[in-house]
């Protein structure tokens, strides 16, 4: 979960911060890119119950995505150089699902991408960074949307993952020895990404994510620690993929979850919390895991992520009005594939990619 | 950005990124060349903490200075540390001091936390000082569950008692009720001190009441908060909550198929022989039979539990005059589909309770609690919930709070599900049925955005209700004849159509049931079905079902012959909010051997689409289906279908070749 690793960039920890990614420098894909809206702007008619007078401005996010992707020496950029891996798996994959990953050169990523690889297997957040649990799922999940984890050392890179893993089933980060259900979600995932989950002991590892739930049906970082909906997305996950669901109260879970949704259609991560467009992902997929979605108005959620874009440049922020950024792009856009939204391609709630990809590697022949 | 304004920078601000950008990446780069090379001189340490001030989740450099502080501790010759016995303490105290400017840049720093939590680990600084820390963070931000975990952290590690931070959590509340992070770490510490029966916490009902006033002043006080619902939810749930499983109910009490329910928690696993005592004149004796979990995955939990028995031959003969033995077992229901089942309203007639066929209207038998010691408990808890009960309803007659009503509604089932658990002969209380159900409409009114959330309860209650009496119940079951000469089939079908029921419940009550018609209702789960294991012919038309995957309960009926699912959603819908909760390879809860290797693709049918339906129903052996109305009911998926299920002989009301 990247999550707050990002979150930890704040306003008032970061005194300043250049909100936008310039945009004097001219697209050279523009011209292969053609709305995805094309047949909806002459209707305000509801599809699948949406009306789409609000629209998404795929176009723009597109363009603003490879934006970011081509600016490296602005603060922004530079404050997030050692989590860039993380960045490109949020820009790639809103990519893919808008349709347009086509446009990326898919070999230079690739290429750069190995270059990230530590001699211990795992990936660091960037060329000469220090290997971490955090990056090397990123640098899985970009791999597995180019249908490219071949060019991989799956022994390599799963003895890593699995070298983590602790007595008591928990995980660690990296050497150093922090442990979270964060890490859980993130070994159990790439694990089975890489078709290796048995070489963990599976058992402990749901054993341990389940010490870790609490009374409100939730999750913590650890035993004891408060739920939070990212954290939950993590241990939910982790258990939808080791067929580990029935640990779950649904009942009880969900109705707390569906209570994250607040009047102004948004969702927040915690009880009374502001709402956040990246907890459209981190909520909805856990609902949508537990069969709850139903639970909350997905209409005025829509609404609530489309109010949060940047109409002009491009771009999806936390709340109306804010400045955007690539990670609630990201999770914009996946909240609304997961919410049904037209034109887009459906994510897995659980492996956090395409649908189409998590098909291709659970059941290509 | 988290709560940056979208507005662009002004030159001069612009000018002042481009400084500062220039500045860390200056840092950045520098750090790189001594963390690549193992250089930890003091210069270096200096450019690393600059970095990790200005950059608080840089990992590599917290890692460094990892590294830097035990390279510089081993490079300590004894012969030093004698001379400076301090200066190991120092090298320390320079962590702690990095960490702390890291905090105050970004307290929500995993880096920075962490790498305290490795200096505290190695024995450096003391718990006053971290307490001091802790307030200060905490009182910046009361919810920072990074403060909140490390509080937990350091109380471990310096062995604080429960109680001590309990009373933590007791002044934190005090200041605002509204903290929900002080509210959790309540009901984790009371956990404890709860089950470790710690002096002053046993028995438990007194520490619950003074629980409960304690909440109550925060939930009188705003009750629009939610801070404190949940804790109240977990206060309730630990008066109400049956701790060690019951058995509730079983079907029939003696027969071919033997079925138990059990409450009481969400699922249960070690049902067996041993821990289920069957006793009927019929068979020999316990110790052959296996009870098999109703569950869709492979954990050995359910809540539903079904076993075989063998009868004794001798026996048997006596039992025919018995009427339960009339259980209409799995080789009736084989013989009666062989007739096409035809949905329509003119098949059925109304039941009428005959002296005769009385027996066939089996309810499934409650058992009823009769430990007394647990009646003892039972008091308090039915009192205490009677006292919320009253406490709620005047909240409620001054403010029209959501969650006090969805309270109310909970407290009077938990009430009526206590009664009945509990029931003596002579107890006639009220049961509160249409009480909530009014609640629950109300609910869907007050709160539009969770309306389905509600429905859903309702429709719990409902099916409580229809299910709780004889009478209530045989107002929707109806004779099914078929007209065709041949045909001696009769069976009892229970409608429950039209009632715009949104998900299943009752079905302990439901157990005996065969044919089942829950068209025109607004169904997208089948989940609880698989309890029903005599049901042959099942009716889910005009539903709201999205996925063939939320079909996986019905691989567990084994008589299941007739199925209608047409007019719902299959096809209509490009997220499955059931793939998880049914066996795949993406949940690894199938072996190596799941594959489609000997089924042979049909032109237009893609694999990848299809395998949902096609690993639900080639475990399904039914003989007649009815799939249309639904987006994915085209000619080439009927084709899959019939490939399928060999067994198929009616599909969507055409016999097959």
């Amino acid at each position: 979960m990247k999550e707050d690793l990002y979150l930890s960039l704040q306003p008032d920890t970061l005194p300043s911060f250049r909100h936008l990614i310039g945009s004097s420098e001219p697209l050279s894909t523009a011209g292969a890119l053609t709305p995805l809206r094309s047949e909806a702007n002459s209707s305000s008619d509801f599809i699948n119950g949406y009306r789409m007078g609000e629209e998404l401005e795929a176009e723009k996010h597109v363009n603003y995505i490879l934006s970011v992707e081509k600016k490296k020496d602005d603060f922004e950029s530079v404050v997030m150089e050692h989590i860039r891996i993380n960045g490109a798996y949020w820009g790639l994959t809103t990519l893919d699902l808008l349709g347009k990953i086509g446009v990326v050169d898919s070999e230079e990523v690739v290429s750069w991408i190995l270059k990230c690889q530590h001699e211990s297997g795992g990936f660091g957040g960037n060329i000469g960074h220090d290997p971490h649990v955090l990056y090397t799922l990123s640098a899985i999940q970009i791999l597995a949307l180019f249908d490219k984890i071949n060019v991989l050392d799956i022994d390599k890179v799963s003895n890593y993952i699995v070298g983590l893993q602790n007595e008591d089933g928990s995980f660690s980060g990296d050497m150093w020895g922090e442990v979270d259900t964060r890490f859980s979600y993130i070994a159990i995932c790439s694990l089975a990404l890489l078709h290796c989950l048995d070489k963990i002991n599976v058992e402990k590892a749901v054993k341990y994510i389940v010490s870790c739930k609490n009374l409100d049906g939730g999750f913590g970082c650890t035993p004891g620690a408060e739920s939070h909906a990212g954290q939950i997305f993590c241990c939910v996950a982790a258990l939808a993929i080791t067929g580990s669901l029935h640990q779950i109260d649904k009942d009880l879970l969900g109705w707390w979850l569906c209570e994250r949704q607040v009047k102004s259609g948004g969702l927040n991560g915690r009880p009374e919390k502001l709402p956040d467009v990246c907890y459209s992902w981190w909520v909805l997929s856990s609902l949508t895991m537990i069969d709850r979605v139903h639970w909350i108005d997905k209409e005025k959620l829509v609404k609530y992520i489309l109010d949060c874009q940047d109409k002009e440049k491009g771009g999806i922020s936390d709340r109306p009005d804010d400045a955007v950024d690539v990670f609630h792009t990201y999770f914009g856009v996946a909240g609304l594939s997961l919410l049904e939204y037209p034109g887009l391609k459906a994510i897995d709630p659980a492996y956090a990619l395409p649908v189409d990809v998590v098909n291709r590697i659970f059941f290509g022949r | 950005m988290h709560g940056r304004p979208r507005k662009p920078p002004t030159p001069e601000e612009e000018k002042a990124y481009d400084a500062k950008a220039a500045k860390l990446r200056s840092l950045q780069t520098q750090f790189l060349h001594f963390h690549h090379n193992q250089i930890y001189t003091k210069e270096a340490l200096e450019v690393c903490a600059k970095l990790v001030e200005s950059n608080p989740e840089y990992i590599t450099a917290w890692n460094y200075r990892k590294l830097a502080v035990e390279h510089i501790v081993s490079s300590h010759s004894e012969s030093d540390l004698e001379s400076d016995p301090d200066c190991i303490k120092s090298i320390f105290k320079e962590e702690l001091r990095v960490t702390e400017r890291a905090l105050a840049k970004n307290y929500k720093s995993y880096g920075a936390w962490y790498h305290r939590k490795w200096v505290l680990r190695k024995g450096h600084s003391s718990i006053d000082r971290e307490l001091q820390l802790l307030q200060v963070f905490l009182k910046q931000d009361t919810r920072n569950f990074h403060a909140w975990n490390y509080r937990r952290f350091v109380a471990a590690l310096k062995n604080r008692s429960d109680e001590e931070e309990l009373q933590f959590t007791t002044d934190m509340i005090n200041d605002n009720f509204s903290n929900y992070s002080a509210w959790h770490n309540r009901s984790v510490l009371l956990s404890h001190l709860l089950e470790k029966k710690v002096d002053g916490y046993f028995p438990k009902e007194k520490v619950l009441t003074e629980e409960n006033d304690l909440v109550h002043q925060a939930l009188f006080t705003d009750p629009d908060d939610q801070s404190g619902w949940f804790y109240h939810h977990w206060l309730l749930d630990q008066i109400v909550k049956i701790k060690t499983p019951l058995l509730v109910y079983t079907w029939p009490p003696h027969g071919s198929n033997l079925e138990v329910w059990v409450d009481g928690c969400l699922d249960v696993e070690g049902v067996n022989s041993s821990t289920i005592t069957i006793e009927s004149s019929m068979h020999d004796t316990n110790k052959d039979l296996v009870w098999k979990p109703l569950s869709t995955n492979n954990s050995g939990r359910a809540q539903a539990w079904v076993t075989h028995l063998s009868f004794l031959e001798e026996k048997l003969h006596f039992s025919q005059a018995n009427p339960i033995k009339v259980t209409m077992g799995h080789s009736e229901g084989i013989k009666a589909v062989s007739d096409m089942i035809s949905w329509g309203d003119k098949k059925f007639h109304s039941y009428e309770a005959r002296p005769m066929e009385s027996s066939q209207i089996n309810f499934s038998n409650p058992l009823k609690n009769s430990d007394d010691n647990d009646l003892m408990a039972y008091k308090w808890n039915a009192e205490t919930v009677a006292n919320e009960i009253s406490l709620f309803r005047e909240l409620l007659s001054e403010t029209d709070c959501k969650i006090g009503k969805l309270t109310l509604a909970r407290l009077l089932t938990a009430l009526d599900a206590m009664i009945l658990y509990n029931k003596t002969s002579d107890s006639n209380e009220v049961v509160h049925f249409e009480e909530v159900l009014e609640l629950y409409s109300d609910l869907m009114k007050v709160d539009p955005p969770h309306s389905q959330f509600y429905k859903d309860e309702y429709s719990l209650v409902l099916l409580q209700q229809l299910t709780s009496t004889p009478e209530s119940l045989l107002r929707h079951c109806y004779h099914y004849r078929d007209s065709s000469p041949s045909s001696i089939n009769s069976y009892i079908c229970l409608r429950l159509c039209n009632l715009s029921l949104s998900r299943i419940g009752s079905i302990e009550q439901l157990l005996w049931i065969q044919m089942l018609d829950l068209s025109h209702n607004h169904l997208h789960s089948v989940e609880g079905l698989e309890a029903m294991q005599l049901l042959s012919c099942l009716n889910l038309s005009n539903n709201k079902i999205g996925s063939f995957s939320a079909l996986e309960p019905l691989k567990l009926l084994k008589s299941l012959k007739a199925l209608n699912i047409s007019y719902n959603e299959f096809g209509a819908h490009s997220v499955d909010t059931r793939r998880y909760s049914c066996s795949s390879p993406l949940n690894h809860t199938v072996g190596a051997d799941w594959n489609f290797g000997d089924w042979n693709p049909i032109d237009g049918i893609d694999f990848t689409n299809c395998w949902e339906a096609f690993s639900i129903f080639k475990d399904l052996k039914l003989t007649q289906l009815e799939i249309i109305g639904n987006v994915i009911a085209e000619e080439n998926f009927k084709l899959f279908l019939v490939k399928v299920m060999p067994s198929l002989k009616w599909l969507d009301g055409v016999e097959l070749q």
